[in-house]
């Protein structure tokens, strides 16, 4: 997955990141996760329905700089982060991945999702489209920006996000 | 009579047990008894700026069209064809002149009346003269200061009299903004495998936020080198009706004017000034409670005004004893700049909310309740006694006065319900 100099970038060297990004979150591993960021990254989730919503008019469900990210991360690994203690089980498959703007300073690149979650025993997936632009540092490809589009009516019955999507 | 909340004041003994959250029975009569008689919210006015706007909203278990006709009025109507019964309008919200049935094709004007139906030739000169076949109308909804409800019981008290003591801490959210409130498009929808209950309880439970939400308090003493000692306290305070609220000083910023060194010296500026101005027109005291201080409202039986780290209005319904669905709005003043709309929008989702810090985790304490509400027949009664020999003009609002007042009404009404059944039989 690393990548010699930036106009190198191939589809496939996205596909395996985005695929190490989900093995990464399916591990728990989420400091890791959070590396993955640039300085400037954002993982957002905007409401279900309005995936273009201008988080200053609409209430988004996580509108995370870099910082607020962090924190999500650092949160979810501690015992006291009740919702996911201990950690449910999770499975995220990745699926229709499109990749675009290869040769361009920012890659973008989307995909289907499904997160299946599992904890006492109940069971719900989570389903959409994630939405990603990447750039290339020392190297490496980064996440400058995860936006994750819902595709469900309603979070029901799941209730919450308490995962990373 | 069978007995669901024990109330002993002399022993400062205060038990709730614990089928009211299980059982299927005490579900059918809270339906009956409290979910068509007591005011529900239904929505903001804000949600219908425009003649026409509509949204689709369900209240109490019924399937409601919110709508604000072409003459400029609020109506709710039950989303029910008068012919053989169809959703009127499937899309969620939108602007309509007109409501058209898809199955026979029957059309209504967005102020109710039916318009037009095909083959109208099969029906007498007169049909509809009695306005039956027009969309049904909620008889009772009333407003609040753009809080709007109805009510099932045609005969039921006004909603100003309801509300009774809960409109003065409603005042001080609504004031604090010069130009109105509005909500905020993107209502969060989700659902919590717990009974509702559970949700009226937990939203004006100040005990449980240092042990739950200990996460959330980590967060914001790494924003605030400053914050030396973590300070969630102040009063809580019975409304009468069922309705109660805590008042308390906490260690978040408050968007309106309480600034926390994550914003900037910008908004400070603006934010202080925005202070002053609220001083100036309410007096030092009332202005200082309007900007400085916190308050969980509860309106009985299921309506939630949180005015804390951003202002949230929550409602939820009993869908199966042990499962409910939660609606979350944003409430935020009307005009609000960009900058600052965001600083108070990125402050709700820190803690609120189904992807916030917080939420879930109290979402998680209700369903730990739930599943364990299977050992009822071995351990019959929780405890809510918190803070009763305080007497009752002591209460902090880490007591639990506020959730006796919610179970003080609702004993008074489902025991009432509960033995006339008893006599019957």
């Amino acid at each position: 997955m690393t990548t010699e100099t930036l106009n190198q970038v191939t589809y496939q060297d996205v596909v395996d990141f985005l695929y190490y990004e989900a093995k990464l979150l399916d591990e728990w591993k989420l400091l890791e996760w959070a590396d993955l960021f640039t300085d400037d990254g954002k993982y957002t989730i905007p409401p279900i329905g309005r995936p273009d919503a201008d988080p200053r008019e609409a209430l988004y469900i996580a509108h995370d700089n870099r910082r607020r990210l962090q924190d999500r991360a650092e949160r979810l690994l501690k015992k006291e982060a009740h919702v996911e203690y201990p950690h449910s089980t999770t499975t995220r498959n990745y699926h229709n991945i499109i990749v675009t703007d290869l040769e361009k300073d920012i890659i973008k690149a989307e995909c289907n999702f499904t997160t299946h979650r599992t904890k006492r025993e109940v069971f719900d997936t989570l389903v959409g489209r994630h939405k990603y632009e990447l750039v290339v540092e020392n190297g490496q490809l980064k996440i400058k920006s995860k936006k994750v589009i819902l595709h469900l009516d309603s979070l029901r019955p799941q209730g919450k996000v308490s995962l990373i999507l | 009579m069978r007995q669901l909340v024990i109330d002993n004041v002399e022993k400062n003994e205060f038990l709730v047990h614990r089928d009211v959250f299980i059982s299927e029975e005490i579900l059918a009569k809270e339906r009956e008894e409290i979910f068509s008689k007591c005011w529900l919210f239904i929505g903001h006015e804000s949600e219908l700026p425009k003649p026409g706007d509509f949204k689709r909203k369900r209240v109490g278990g019924r399937n409601l069209l919110f709508v604000r006709g072409e003459d400029g009025k609020i109506r709710a109507f039950y989303n029910t064809c008068p012919h053989r019964g169809a959703l009127v309008c499937r899309e969620s919200e939108g602007n309509a002149r007109a409501f058209r049935c898809f199955y026979h094709a029957w059309s209504f004007k967005n102020t109710g009346e039916l318009h037009s139906l095909p083959g109208r030739d099969g029906y007498p000169e007169d049909f509809n003269a009695d306005g039956s076949k027009d969309l049904k109308e909620v008889k009772r909804l009333e407003s609040y200061r753009g809080f709007m409800f109805v009510n099932f019981d045609d005969n039921a008290v006004s909603l100003d009299e309801y509300l009774g003591n809960a409109k003065e801490y409603l005042d001080l959210v609504v004031d604090q903004s010069e130009t109105g409130m509005e909500v905020l498009p993107g209502i969060q929808e989700y659902a919590v495998r717990a009974n509702w209950k559970l949700l009226a309880e937990n939203s004006v439970d100040l005990y449980h936020a240092m042990p739950t939400h200990k996460t959330y308090f980590d967060i914001k003493k790494s924003q605030d080198p400053n914050l030396k000692k973590l300070h969630v306290e102040g009063r809580g305070v019975d409304l009468g009706n069922g309705h109660a609220v805590m008042e308390y000083e906490a260690p978040w910023g408050r968007p309106i004017a309480s600034w926390t060194p994550v914003w900037d010296q910008e908004l400070k500026e603006k934010m202080d000034k925005i202070k002053a101005r609220l001083i100036d027109k309410y007096g030092e005291e009332r202005g200082r409670r309007m900007t400085e201080w916190n308050r969980n409202i509860l309106i009985f039986p299921n309506l939630v005004i949180n005015d804390i780290m951003a202002i949230t209005i929550r409602t939820f319904y009993p869908v199966k004893p042990g499962y409910m669905e939660v609606w979350g709005y944003a409430l935020a003043p009307v005009d609000e700049d960009g900058k600052h709309r965001l600083a108070r929008n990125d402050n709700f989702l820190e803690f609120l909310g189904p992807g916030g810090f917080s939420t879930p985790d109290d979402n998680e304490a209700l369903e730990l309740c739930q599943e364990a509400y299977t050992n009822n027949k071995e351990f019959e009664w929780n405890d809510i006694s918190k803070g009763m020999p305080r007497g009752k003009e002591n209460q902090r609002a880490t007591d639990e006065l506020q959730m006796r007042s919610f179970w003080r009404k609702y004993k008074e009404i489902m025991e009432k319900s509960l033995s006339k059944e008893v006599v019957r039989s």
